[in-house]
């Protein structure tokens, strides 16, 4: 490019900028090996003088271990079960031609606009009817068919070669084999993509599990940890800060790894 | 919408007679295509239909009828009572309150987003070749973390006395505020806070937005004289329109549902001065009004979609 105003300059400002964005985090990771008394020291420190397990020690007191497994379970189910029907369904949308198929798309299409509280009584009101209130499974059920994971499936099975299902249809592969033997080995990057964002999703989701989970044995992460900072621990930093590490590392370390698929999926959703 | 089935089996073509036996094939195939099709999305349509279609349905029933948390077991047991749940809602000066807050909401984070999230975006694009994907990692890493998480640091760094915001601001000599818990900044921290939480994901949209700029047009717009500023609203602005108007609508959508951030940093105060229409809303679900609630929540969803269609408008006639 012609007529750069300093490089250095942009790099100056965006290194600022990022500092500000990143200082949160730097923060609550510091903070979360800190003692209480140092947590409270004015002014504030950054570096920890006496790092200490001693939060993590007293979070794991508490049922920590089980909240982190419900977070994992609810997460892992999510994401396979969108995996599982968005996959078939976005390939039927893509290639197939099916009665009702166009107003099926429609009314999928529809939902991704409705805002979640307008579906969240009445969700309540049939898992509570179910007998699921205080279940895993409640946690779960009304996650597992997204009319986003839809849309990004069907837009990435438009993107594969039709040939490919003629020639399935000449070697005599049925139809739904065709699906199984034939397009779904190629979705891996399709499936990335939709996989850490679904799971994300899950890992992060507050609302739902809060409403609910009323016992101990099915909260999550989230919900564990908001109660303890509103409840009488609503001061011990410590803790608060090692619990927040907790939930936020697992996908900081999952987000560091797939990172290209994060965000290429996002730009091509948004594109598209 | 549109409910006409598509047509199962191709119309047979006879031009010639040995067309005949190849028509009676397709026949079957298109047969065991629909077949397929159906199979394929019967297990998501069912789960669709229990889960989400039908709910949005309910809801839209329960906003008119009398339903409390005393009906949870009879949904159907329920009286109509018109639309005086809407009333009561426009009625209600709380809930006025709360859409006036998610109005500051949206007119002030909204932009804010865009821009933050369109000149990081241009900034990576143009300006820096390497650490790239550091600073890119770094921007989006907010959009990914808990609201919880970032509820209890934020809180953390907010505090009036020994909190880190009021530390450095004392440093160049500004008394810092109780910025939650005062009426006046309240509202002003938690628009920032989603600033923060959210300009990441619009700046990875308008980097691959930024993708169908043509860089030839910019060097020949350089030669002539033109400036950085001139270059970007004349040539860059105008490429990216379409990844503007899908930023901007999808980041309204979102804030218009502001609720994360009242919920867990403020509960809404001080003095109702956070509360907004998505969270006045969950509140009337946990006072068990049923019905008022599910109104409240379809005049935010009439809101998203006129809001929605006037951007679509104004952005297309340009």
């Amino acid at each position: 490019m012609i007529e750069r105003r300093s490089p250095v300059l942009t790099y100056i400002v965006l290194t600022v900028f990022l500092l500000l964005v990143i200082t949160p985090f730097v923060w609550m990771i510091l903070g979360s090996v800190k003692t209480q008394g140092e947590l409270l020291r004015v002014p504030p420190t950054w570096i920890p003088e006496e790092p200490t397990w001693d939060n993590f020690r007293r979070l794991f007191d508490r049922p920590f271990a089980q909240y982190f497994r419900n977070s994992a379970v609810v997460a892992i189910a999510v994401t396979l079960g969108n995996l599982f029907f968005s996959s078939m369904f976005g390939y039927a949308l893509a290639h197939l031609q099916f009665p009702f198929k166009r107003a099926l798309f429609i009314l999928v299409l529809l939902c991704l606009m409705i805002p979640g509280l307008v579906t969240f009584i009445p969700q309540y009101v049939l898992v509570v009817n179910l007998g699921l209130a205080n279940t895993i499974p409640a946690l779960i059920l009304p996650f597992l068919v997204q009319p986003f994971s839809v849309f990004l499936m069907r837009q990435f099975f438009l993107g594969l070669p039709r040939e490919l299902l003629e020639a399935g249809r000449i070697d005599g592969v049925g139809e739904v084999a065709i699906f199984f033997r034939i397009y779904l080995p190629l979705a891996g990057p399709a499936f990335a993509t939709l996989g850490i964002l679904t799971f994300l999703g899950s890992w992060n989701n507050f609302l739902w599990p809060l409403v609910v989970s009323s016992d101990e044995s099915t909260y999550t992460l989230p919900v564990a940890l908001a109660l303890i900072s509103t409840g009488q621990n609503q001061t011990d930093y410590g803790l608060l800060l090692a619990g927040a590490t907790l939930i936020v590392l697992p996908i900081l370390i999952v987000f560091l790894f797939f990172q290209r698929h994060f965000i290429q999926g996002i730009a091509t959703t948004g594109i598209k | 919408m549109s409910t006409q089935p598509m047509t199962p089996t191709a119309p047979p073509r006879r031009r010639s007679g040995n067309d005949g036996a190849s028509a009676r094939r397709r026949g079957h195939r298109s047969a065991a295509e629909a077949r397929a099709g159906l199979l394929l999305s019967l297990p998501f349509v069912l789960l669709f239909g229990v889960f989400i279609a039908w709910p949005v349905v309910q809801s839209m029933f329960m906003s008119f009828t009398d339903m409390r948390i005393s009906d949870i077991r009879t949904p159907f047991a329920v009286d109509f009572v018109g639309v005086d749940n809407y009333v009561t809602a426009f009625q209600d000066p709380v809930f006025r309150r709360a859409a006036a807050n998610t109005g500051v909401f949206v007119l002030g984070g909204v932009p804010l987003t865009i821009i933050a999230g369109l000149a990081a975006a241009v900034a990576l694009d143009r300006g820096v070749s390497r650490l790239r994907s550091v600073f890119r990692i770094g921007f989006y890493t907010p959009v990914i973390t808990s609201i919880v998480a970032v509820a209890v640091v934020w809180r953390f760094l907010l505090q009036p006395d020994n909190g880190l915001v009021n530390t450095v601001l004392g440093w160049v000599g500004i008394d810092g505020p109780n910025w939650l818990g005062d009426e006046r900044t309240a509202l002003l921290s938690l628009i920032v806070m989603a600033v923060w939480r959210n300009f990441g994901t619009s700046m990875v949209i308008f980097l691959a937005g930024l993708q169908a700029v043509d860089r030839g047009l910019h060097e020949a717009a350089a030669l002539d004289g033109a400036n950085a500023w001139q270059r970007f609203r004349n040539i860059t602005v105008p490429s990216i329109r379409p990844t503007l108007l899908f930023v901007l609508v999808t980041t309204s959508i979102g804030y218009l549902q502001f609720f994360e951030e009242p919920f867990v940093m403020t509960g809404g105060g001080p003095l109702n001065s956070t509360i907004s229409a998505s969270m006045y809303t969950y509140n009337q679900f946990g006072f068990g009004n049923y019905g008022v609630a599910g109104a409240m929540a379809y005049l935010t969803f009439i809101v998203i979609g006129i809001v929605t269609l006037v951007q679509f408008r104004l952005m297309r006639e340009k």
